[in-house]
């Protein structure tokens, strides 16, 4: 008959309590999420309706649509993605794949890192110097993307280099024995296998492009402007920039009105990561090692 | 070798080779020849720097860190510093190491991956090339049904075979064995091995190995290195029965500690 030592019993009660709190604290994280969608839900529900996705705004904002707004958003995300995504994926393959591993390369990975962490207010007033000013693009699509894509290019970067890192080196050696270019390595063994991670780092980019404000107050989004733009030299309304403006600028707005367009934005976003993450299995599947 | 044949042809020149990594030193001053079409073995214990002789010949320092090689080593009547183009060199260099990777490609791209480097579309050509190496590999008859499986799924002696194929479809004029029996049963490593036979009348082969007798039954040459000296170097049979140095009759006698 075993008999547990009190030793045994010590360590099972600490086993036991370690799981207590980590689970603890993953429900604590989980919690503010739930929260957030049943309040919009709850509160945003009832103004969603076809009509609210495709008409523009009326009444001072206070009645209608979005449709402007959820169109501009689109916009600019996609505009910011085709500009960030060939630069940021190039480059996390050449600080991958080829980059010597010296003092410069790890002072860029460096500056990356803490490109990131640059606030979006700064970010804001770059891209209303350096391309509404400057390049002469004027508060537009385009320049509003073009920040976006600055800000948002140290996630795609740093995440598509780590995808790359993620493939076993002894991959790369075995190609390279048989004679294997570096650029014929990447693209038979390295990319296909670095893919799904990639994508991982395209959807973060696409929630913190859809989301942000402060970028595209000063370079692209328009407080009102009910018609959809004709070209990416003209303004916007954007999702979030209309949720801050019926939610703070304008008076006698329904209560629904700024939770529906939040519910909107969320949900857009929650679409968007649901497809690539679909996307990503399907990707999955097919390899592993 | 009887006496009326002509001159071996040198494939390598090994002249002062030492091999380092870092500020650890694992070959040192080694010089030997390798003739073409004949099978060179190499035996040794651990760490007498028989896979540091076969990296340095696929130029492996140059994206290995911290390894870097003197003295000349002559391949094909070229110094290999002189090899600009080293995919060139590479390709006409097959190798195979004892921790056997299956590229994360079905088993039959694991082995048309060489020739489609090399620029081979036609599909017939490619099928073509995928049996006679597989079936040179004695893996054939195990995967011939499942092509299109993942070969890094394959069992490890499978792997290791499968990276022979590998090898050989690279067609190599040098093919460098390191090891190769390791995770393979002796069934079909004697298959493996007859196959080798045949196949130096195609291409020289340095084979390393930890089983003295696998080197007495193959190998035309055999080298005898320790901690990182090639200590005697001569026909197998000689290597063998006659050795010069006590310690290479230690070795091969098993008596050594």
């Amino acid at each position: 008959m075993f008999e547990p030592t009190e030793l045994n019993a010590h360590n099972w009660r600490i086993e036991q309590g370690m799981r207590v709190l980590f689970l603890g604290m993953t429900l604590l994280l989980v919690l503010p999420v739930v929260i957030i969608l049943a309040v919009l839900v709850y509160k945003g529900g009832p103004a969603l309706s076809w009509a609210f996705l495709t008409e523009n705004p009326t009444g001072g904002m206070t009645t209608g649509g979005i449709f402007p707004a959820l169109m501009g958003t689109i916009a600019l995300v996609l505009v910011a993605l085709i500009a960030s995504i060939p630069v940021g994926v190039a480059a996390a393959i050449y600080l991958s794949e080829y980059a010597p591993d010296n003092w410069l390369t790890r002072l860029i990975n460096l500056a990356i890192i803490n490109l990131a962490g640059v606030p979006s207010i700064v970010h804001a007033l770059f891209g209303l110097g350096a391309f509404v000013l400057f390049f002469g693009f004027g508060t537009s699509i385009l320049a509003a993307s073009l920040t976006l894509a600055i800000m948002t290019l140290p996630v795609v970067i740093v995440s598509t280099r780590e995808s790359l890192q993620a493939v076993p080196q002894p991959f790369r050696e075995a190609c390279w024995n048989m004679g294997a270019t570096r650029w014929q390595t990447i693209a038979r063994v390295v990319l296909p296998n670095a893919i799904s991670g990639i994508l991982t780092g395209i959807i973060l980019e696409v929630s913190r492009t859809a989301g942000e404000t402060a970028p595209i107050m000063f370079t692209g989004a328009a407080f009102f402007l009910p018609f959809l733009p004709e070209s990416v030299f003209d303004q916007t309304m954007a999702l979030s920039l209309h949720l801050f403006v019926v939610a703070t600028q304008v008076p006698n707005v329904p209560e629904s009105l700024p939770y529906g367009v939040a519910l909107v934005l969320i949900g857009m976003v929650l679409i968007m990561n649901s497809a690539s993450i679909a996307l990503r299995m399907v990707l999955r599947n097919r390899k592993k090692w | 070798m009887s006496d009326s044949a002509p001159a071996p042809v040198k494939e390598i020149e090994a002249r002062k080779l030492s091999v380092h990594y870092g500020r650890h030193t694992a070959l040192s001053g080694a010089n030997f020849d390798v003739y073409r079409n004949e099978i060179f073995g190499i035996i040794g214990p651990a760490n007498s720097g028989k896979t540091s002789f076969l990296r340095v010949l696929n130029r492996m320092d140059t994206f290995t860190p911290g390894m870097r090689f003197e003295g000349t080593v002559m391949y094909r009547g070229k110094d290999l510093r002189d090899w600009r183009n080293l995919y060139a060199l590479r390709r006409s260099v097959g190798v195979v190491f004892p921790l056997p990777v299956g590229l994360p490609l079905s088993v039959y791209d694991n082995v048309a991956l060489a020739p489609r480097l090399r620029g081979v579309r036609a599909k017939a050509e490619l099928d073509v090339t995928v049996e006679r190496c597989l079936r040179r590999a004695a893996l054939w008859d195990e995967v011939k049904d499942r092509l299109g499986a993942l070969g890094s799924l394959l069992s490890g002696g499978q792997q290791q075979r499968l990276t022979i194929a590998r090898a050989l479809s690279q067609e190599p004029d040098l093919l460098l064995l390191d090891e190769f029996s390791i995770a393979v049963d002796p069934v079909t490593t004697m298959r493996i091995e007859d196959v080798l036979k045949q196949l130096k009348s195609e291409m020289t082969i340095v084979l390393v190995t930890n089983l003295t007798q696998q080197a007495r039954r193959l190998a035309d040459r055999t080298a005898f290195f320790l901690q990182g000296q090639c200590v005697e170097v001569g026909p197998t049979n000689e290597l063998f029965n006659d050795p010069q140095h006590d310690k290479t009759r230690a070795y091969i006698e098993g008596r050594f500690g």
